[in-house]
C-alpha cells in the first residue's frame, strides 16, 4: 500500500466521521432547542426549575404535544393538515357539553370524526387532491359545527377528565411524565413496527411501496385516522386543562403543530419525521411562546414572533449541520 | 356550436356558471328583489379576493410546495402602515398606498430570503414569516384609532352606475397579468419553472431571480390589498386579512390553476372569487347562523376540490 494510498483512506474516514457528527448533532437538535430555553428559563428565573414551576410552565404542553403529533402523521405521508388546530376546537366543544351530558352520544360523535378523517384520507389519495385545499376547507366545517355546538364560550368537563389532568404524581409532573409516555408510544408504534415502515415508507417512497404490493389508500387512510385520533386526545385533554370550552379555543394549534414538527427534526417531504423529536418540539414551543418571554419582560405581544423566531434559528441551525452533512 | 364546444373546454367556465347559479338561486329567493345590489356588493367585496388570488396564482404556478401563507399576515399590517402613514390626511393618499406597497415587498422579499438562504419549502418559510410579520403588527398597530383619510374612503367605495370603479381598475389589473402571463418572458418563465423546474434552468431560465420576484409580487399584492380593505372598511385591524388565506388558495384552484404547478388561469381567479362572495351572500340571505353558514362554506369548498380534483397533489 502506497502512501498515499493510506491518506486517501484516512481522509475518507475522517469525512464519514464528520458527517457521522453532524448527523448525530443534527438528530440532537430538538433537545439541545429545548436545553437553551431551559437553561434561559433557569438563568432568568431559578425558582421556575421546580416541580411546581414545571407544572405550572407546561400546563398546556400536553395538548399541543398531541396535536403535534397529529400533525406528524399527516406529515409523515407528504400531506399537511390546516384543520387540526379547528378539529381540536371542535372536540374541545363535544367534549365540554355531550360527553359530559350524554357520554355515548359525545363517544359516538368523536369516534365518527375520526372516521370523517379517515374518509378524508381515502379522498385525498382516490382524487388526489391537494391536501392543504381539503383541510382548509375542512378547517371551516369544524369550526362551523364547533359553534353551533357551544354558541357561546361555556360548558364543563367530565369529572373524570378533570381528576385526570390534575393528576399529581410525586418527584416529576404530571406534563413531563405524560409528554414522556407519548413520546415513547408513539415512537414505538412508528418507527420500530414493521407497519410503522410502511406508513413512512408511503411518504418516503411511494411507487416502490406500491410496486411492493402494499396499499397506498389504507396507509394514507391509517395515517388520517391516526391524526383525527390524536387530534381527538388534544382536544380532551386541553378540556380537561381549561375545565370549560370555547368553539375558538383551538385555533392557535394547526400553526404551532406544524411548527412542532419540524422544530423536532420532521422533513416536510420524503416521510421523515421524528415522535420524540415533535413531543420535544412542542415542548420547547410551548415554554418559549409565554414563560420565557414572560420572564424577559417581553410583551405578550411578540409571543407568536418567539414563535417563528425559534423556528428560523433551528431551522438556520439545522442548515449549517447538514452542510458538514456532505 | 364549436364555439360553445371550445368555451365549455375552458376551464375558468366553471367557476363562472356556479357564480351564476348561485346567484340566480338567491335572486329567485327573494322573488327577483335586490339582484342588481347584489352584483354591485359582490364585485366590490370580490375585488380584494382577486387581487391576492392573483399574487398567490403566480406562487402555486411556481410549482409543488410553493404557496404563499404569509398573506393574512401581510394585508393586516399593510392595512395599518397605511392608515397610520395616511393619518387621515387626503393630501398623503399616495404616500400612503406606496408605504403599503413597500411593506408588502419587503414581506415578500423576506419570504424568498428565508426559503434561499435556509432551504426549506416555501410553506414553512412563509409560516415562519407570518409568526413574525403578525407580532409586528400586533405590537405597531395596537389600538390604531386612525380613520381612512375621506377621499382614500370614497375612493374605494367609488361606483358609476352601479359598477364599482375598483373593479374596473382590478379587471384592467387582471388583464395586465393574464398578458404578463402568457406574453412577457416573466410570466412564460413562471410557467416553465412549474413545469419542469431542472428543464428550465437548463433552459437559461434565472431560476432564482424569477422565484424572488414571484413572492415580491405576491408580498406587493397583499401589501396593496391590506391598504384597499382598510379604505373599504374605514380602518385598520389585525384580523382584517385572515379570510384571505383560505380565499386566496381557493379562488386559484376553483378557478382551473393547476395546484402543480406550470398552468395558471387569470379570467377563473374572477369567476372563483364571484362565486365565493356571491356564495356567502346567499347563505347571508337564507338567513342562516355563522355556524352554518361556516360548515357549507367549508363543505362547498371541499365538494368543488373533489369534483375539480384528479390533480396532483400540492406538495
Amino acid at each position: 500500500m502506497t502512501a498515499a494510498a493510506i491518506e486517501n483512506q484516512l481522509k475518507g474516514a475522517s469525512t464519514r466521521n464528520a458527517a457521522a457528527r453532524a448527523r448525530l448533532l443534527r438528530s440532537l437538535l430538538p433537545a439541545l432547542s429545548l436545553a437553551l430555553v431551559l437553561l434561559a428559563i433557569a438563568w432568568l428565573n431559578p425558582r421556575a426549575i421546580s416541580y411546581f414551576g414545571f407544572s405550572l410552565m407546561l400546563n398546556l404542553a400536553i395538548p399541543i404535544a398531541l396535536a403535534t403529533i397529529a400533525q406528524m402523521f399527516v406529515i409523515a405521508g407528504n400531506e399537511l393538515d390546516l384543520s387540526i388546530g379547528t378539529f381540536v376546537g371542535f372536540v374541545g366543544c363535544v367534549t365540554a357539553t355531550w360527553l359530559k351530558d350524554a357520554p355515548l352520544l359525545g363517544i359516538v360523535v368523536l369516534a365518527g370524526s375520526i372516521g370523517v378523517y379517515a374518509l378524508l384520507g381515502a379522498l385525498i389519495h382516490m382524487r388526489n387532491l391537494p391536501s392543504i385545499v381539503v383541510t382548509l376547507g375542512m378547517s371551516f366545517v369544524w369550526q362551523g359545527l364547533a359553534i353551533l355546538i357551544l354558541p357561546k364560550p361555556g360548558g364543563k368537563a367530565p369529572d373524570w377528565l378533570l381528576s385526570l389532568m390534575a393528576f399529581k404524581p410525586p418527584f416529576i409532573p404530571f406534563p413531563i411524565i405524560a409528554a414522556l409516555l407519548i413520546a415513547v408510544v408513539v415512537h414505538f408504534g412508528l418507527m420500530r413496527t414493521s407497519y410503522g415502515v410502511i406508513l413512512r415508507g408511503s411518504g418516503g417512497n411511494a411507487a416502490a411501496l406500491k410496486r411492493a404490493g402494499w396499499s397506498l389508500l389504507k396507509t394514507k387512510i391509517v395515517l388520517f385516522a391516526l391524526t383525527g385520533l390524536f387530534g381527538v386526545l388534544s382536544g380532551m385533554a386541553l378540556i380537561g386543562i381549561t375545565t370549560s370550552a370555547d368553539a375558538n379555543i383551538g385555533n392557535g394549534y394547526t400553526l404551532l403543530a406544524i411548527a412542532g414538527v419540524i422544530l423536532g427534526g420532521g422533513e416536510f417531504v420524503g416521510g421523515r419525521v421524528s415522535p420524540i423529536g415533535a413531543v420535544l418540539g412542542a415542548l420547547t414551543l410551548a415554554l418559549a411562546a409565554s414563560p420565557l418571554l414572560t420572564f424577559m419582560h417581553i410583551p405578550p405581544d411578540w409571543q407568536v414572533a418567539a414563535n417563528g423566531a425559534i423556528l428560523i434559528i433551528v431551522l438556520a441551525a439545522r442548515v449549517l449541520i447538514s452542510r458538514r452533512e456532505r | 356550436m364549436a364555439s360553445l364546444q371550445t368555451l365549455i373546454a375552458k376551464p375558468w367556465i366553471w367557476s363562472f356558471l356556479g357564480a351564476l347559479l348561485v346567484w340566480l338561486a338567491t335572486v329567485a329567493f327573494t322573488g327577483g328583489y335586490g339582484g342588481g345590489g347584489m352584483i354591485t356588493a359582490a364585485l366590490s367585496l370580490a375585488v380584494f379576493t382577486v387581487i391576492v388570488g392573483v399574487g398567490q396564482m403566480f406562487v402555486i404556478t411556481l410549482g409543488p410546495g410553493n404557496v404563499d401563507l404569509s398573506l393574512p399576515a401581510n394585508i393586516g399590517l399593510a392595512s395599518a402602515v397605511a392608515m397610520k402613514v395616511m393619518d387621515g390626511n387626503d393630501s398623503m393618499i399616495v404616500v400612503g398606498l406606496l408605504a403599503a406597497l413597500a411593506c408588502g415587498m419587503a414581506v415578500g422579499a423576506a419570504n424568498y430570503l428565508l426559503i434561499w438562504a435556509l432551504r426549506i419549502p416555501p410553506i414553512i418559510a412563509t409560516l415562519s414569516a407570518s409568526f413574525i410579520i403578525q407580532s409586528i403588527d400586533i405590537s405597531y398597530g395596537r389600538g390604531l384609532q386612525i380613520k381612512p383619510p375621506p377621499g382614500f374612503a370614497d375612493f374605494t367605495n367609488w361606483q358609476i352606475l352601479g359598477v364599482p370603479v375598483l373593479a374596473i381598475l382590478t379587471v384592467l389589473f387582471t388583464i395586465g397579468a393574464a398578458i404578463a402571463l402568457q406574453r412577457m418572458i416573466y410570466g412564460r418563465s413562471v410557467l416553465a419553472i412549474g413545469q419542469n423546474i431542472r428543464a428550465a434552468w437548463l433552459a437559461g431560465v434565472n431560476v432564482g431571480r424569477i422565484r424572488f420576484l414571484t413572492y415580491t409580487l405576491s408580498g406587493m399584492l397583499g401589501g396593496l390589498d391590506g391598504a384597499l380593505l382598510a379604505g373599504y372598511f374605514r380602518g385598520a385591524n389585525v384580523d382584517i386579512g385572515n379570510e384571505y388565506l383560505l380565499a386566496s388558495i381557493a379562488v386559484v384552484v376553483i378557478g382551473g390553476t393547476s395546484v402543480a404547478g406550470g398552468k395558471a388561469n387569470v379570467p377563473g381567479v374572477w369567476g372563483a372569487a364571484l362565486f365565493l362572495v356571491l356564495l356567502l351572500t346567499m347563505l347571508n340571505t337564507f338567513g342562516v347562523s355563522a355556524g352554518v353558514r361556516l360548515l357549507l362554506t367549508g363543505l362547498i369548498i371541499v365538494g368543488v376540490i373533489t369534483v375539480a380534483g384528479g390533480q396532483k397533489a400540492l406538495r
